[in-house]
């Protein structure tokens, strides 16, 4: 969610600069919390994570850790062992934003338009999708896990073999490393659409209902219409949308990890930077390699939002 | 004219068609969820006759309770009772501080006030996950506790956002007959401003509380007694037992995701008024 700020630095100032500064005392009492906190559980760890990503460290260490400099970084990239898995949960993270960013949001954008309508009964379906949102995705991911199950009793399977009258045959969704990826898009896109339909559905309601009026009397389809006033009047809606699904979908995480690990999903095709990250952890004790993946993480979050502002502030100028 | 007033209805049929059709997609794993808690477990994985609505009964949900009830599997009541506190503390602590830092940064006057605010901005675009693994190492002492499960998430920098930008909009006239009666700063805070922002609390509160509830990944690296696990991660254990007995896990994950739908039932014009409106905010 942090893509939200438009980080202008500069609060409206509520009085004149004066010289006694009055709320000086107040001003410093009442952030003091947050800021405390702020540094304590972000800023910490951190430059801690960056530490830690220089050394040769283990999570039980028995001999003291030693400065190596980028050796993980360069490890993380180059050497076959480390390399292999970490190049494919990066692959699969840009795979996964690559795919879901679009279709989620065409989704999201398809059942805006067709909920915006004044239509009996539209509050009620507004409910039905936006339902998923609320879900954990720990659970989601159990109850996917059924629907994908591998034998013929999987929901799926059962109702493709139903509908092709026999001509499909089970398929392993989760654990063939063709489908799982899709799979775990499949699950996540059902579970997050609801909220960014929301949020276009707000932009679409700030749009003047005069425009679609002017363009009827010009005899606009309602294709002309979608293209020519929805598109525009709610393009700062879209652009925001769809930085946002970016940012969250390279912190993709539980949905994996319990399909990994309870349901037999492909590793190799599912797998994340953090999955990735935490795996270096329990199974390798390797702190080291952690802190550098976390730190990858970290600039890649950093390069997308910083072309977030860009554009933003392009848009703002326009 | 006629032909005008068939085409209306005939575009309002098409789209009650393809919003049901749509409608039934988004809901159908919730249903199946539901149908599935109260079937006997080796008919919820049963092709799609599991999808029908036979042989319904609350056994599962009684055997969920008494399938955790012991030391050793820990009991639900307690995975129940962690979240909600932690929820609990997450919810309220945030509010209290996150919104306090708000106003001092929207509302107040003081020394240093806006390098500060540009810290908080810049920090709030490190994602929490980039510094969970060292900061797990970090409060290495607070692993298998409650508080070490709160803590990391009372501060929030896109609260403190969210509230600066409330706060913001708040008419200087409300403040300023409270000045003129002697209220510093604090007071004013508490008196007026909070009585007055309740849509700013209430959206804060809701999407706190929809993210602590469903925490995975933090307790994951925190926490290896049962006693202080969380649903969610209860959940993912429970799920991954062999056999797995899938009704009773359906049971669970109804009573995880419970307090979460009723709330949003409930809160359902306030839940959707806040997305909507922090994201127009932004």
């Amino acid at each position: 969610m942090t893509t939200l700020m438009t980080a202008d630095g500069n609060p409206r100032s509520t009085k004149r600069r004066s010289q006694r500064r009055p709320d000086t005392w107040a001003g410093i009492g009442m952030s003091f919390p947050a800021l405390l906190g702020l540094v304590l559980f972000i800023a910490i760890p951190f430059v801690y994570a960056i530490i830690f990503s220089l050394q040769n460290i283990q999570v039980s260490q028995a001999h003291p850790a030693k400065f190596w400099g980028l050796t993980e970084y360069v490890r993380l990239f180059t050497n076959p062992i480390d390399s292999g898995p970490f190049l494919r949960a990066m692959l699969n993270n840009f795979v996964f934003a690559a795919v879901v960013i679009p279709v989620q949001t065409g989704l999201a954008l398809a059942l805006a338009v067709l909920l915006n309508r004044k239509l009996k009964g539209v509050k009620i379906y507004r409910t039905f999708f936006f339902m998923p949102v609320v879900f954990p995705m720990a659970l989601v991911a159990v109850i996917w896990r059924l629907i994908l199950d591998r034998s013929s009793q999987g929901l799926l399977n059962s109702a493709l073999n139903a509908v092709t009258f026999g001509h499909v045959q089970p398929h392993d969704w989760l654990g063939s490393s063709s489908t799982a990826l899709a799979s775990v898009i499949l699950l996540s896109i059902w579970q997050g659409v609801g909220f960014q339909m929301i949020i276009v559905l707000a932009g679409l309601q700030e749009i003047p209902q005069e425009r679609y009026e002017a363009a009827s009397l010009d005899r606009a389809g309602a294709w002309q219409q979608f293209i020519h006033i929805t598109v525009p009047g709610i393009r700062n809606t879209l652009i925001f949308v769809v930085l946002l699904t970016t940012i969250l979908s390279f912190r993709v995480y539980d949905q994996v990890y319990i399909l990994i690990n309870t349901a037999g999903a492909n590793q190799n095709a599912t797998q994340t930077m953090l999955f990735q990250a935490t795996n270096a952890v329990f199974n390798e004790n390797d702190l080291g390699q952690a802190s550098a993946i976390s730190v990858i993480l970290f600039v890649i979050v950093v390069i997308i939002t910083v072309v977030q502002r860009a554009v933003l502030r392009q848009r703002n100028e326009s | 004219m006629s032909t005008h007033a068939a085409t209306r209805t005939g575009k309002k049929a098409r789209d009650y068609v393809l919003m049901t059709a749509a409608a039934i997609v988004m809901f159908a794993p919730i249903y199946y969820l539901l149908i599935g808690s109260l079937k006997p477990s080796n008919k919820v994985l049963n092709g799609f006759a599991g999808f029908i609505p036979t042989d319904l009964s609350f056994h599962n949900y009684s055997a969920v309770f008494s399938a955790l009830d012991s030391g050793a599997t820990g009991y639900f009541g307690q995975f129940f009772i962690n979240s909600f506190l932690i929820s609990l503390v997450i919810v309220l602590g945030g509010l209290l501080v996150n919104s306090m830092a708000g106003y001092a940064f929207a509302r107040l006057d003081w020394r240093g006030r806006d390098k500060l605010f540009l810290v908080v901005v810049l920090l709030s675009i490190v994602p929490f996950e980039s510094v969970a693994v060292p900061l797990m190492q970090l409060m290495s002492s607070y692993r298998d506790s409650l508080i070490g499960q709160m803590l990391p998430f009372i501060v929030n920098p896109f609260s403190v956002y969210l509230f600066y930008t409330f706060f913001l909009d708040i008419p200087k006239s409300m403040e300023e007959a409270a000045r003129l009666d002697g209220l510093g700063p604090v007071g004013t805070f508490f008196r007026i401003i909070v009585p007055n922002s309740k849509p700013a609390f209430a959206t804060v509160a809701i999407l706190t509380f929809l993210t602590s509830w469903g925490q995975f990944l933090w307790p994951s690296l925190m926490t290896s007694n049962p006693a202080v696990r969380p649903l969610p991660l209860e959940i993912g254990v429970f799920s991954a037992q062999t056999p797995p007995n899938w009704g009773q896990i359906f049971a669970f994950g109804t009573l995880l995701v419970l307090p979460v739908l009723v709330m949003f039932l409930v809160f359902q014009r306030w839940f959707v008024q806040s997305v909507a409106g922090s994201a127009i905010k932004g």
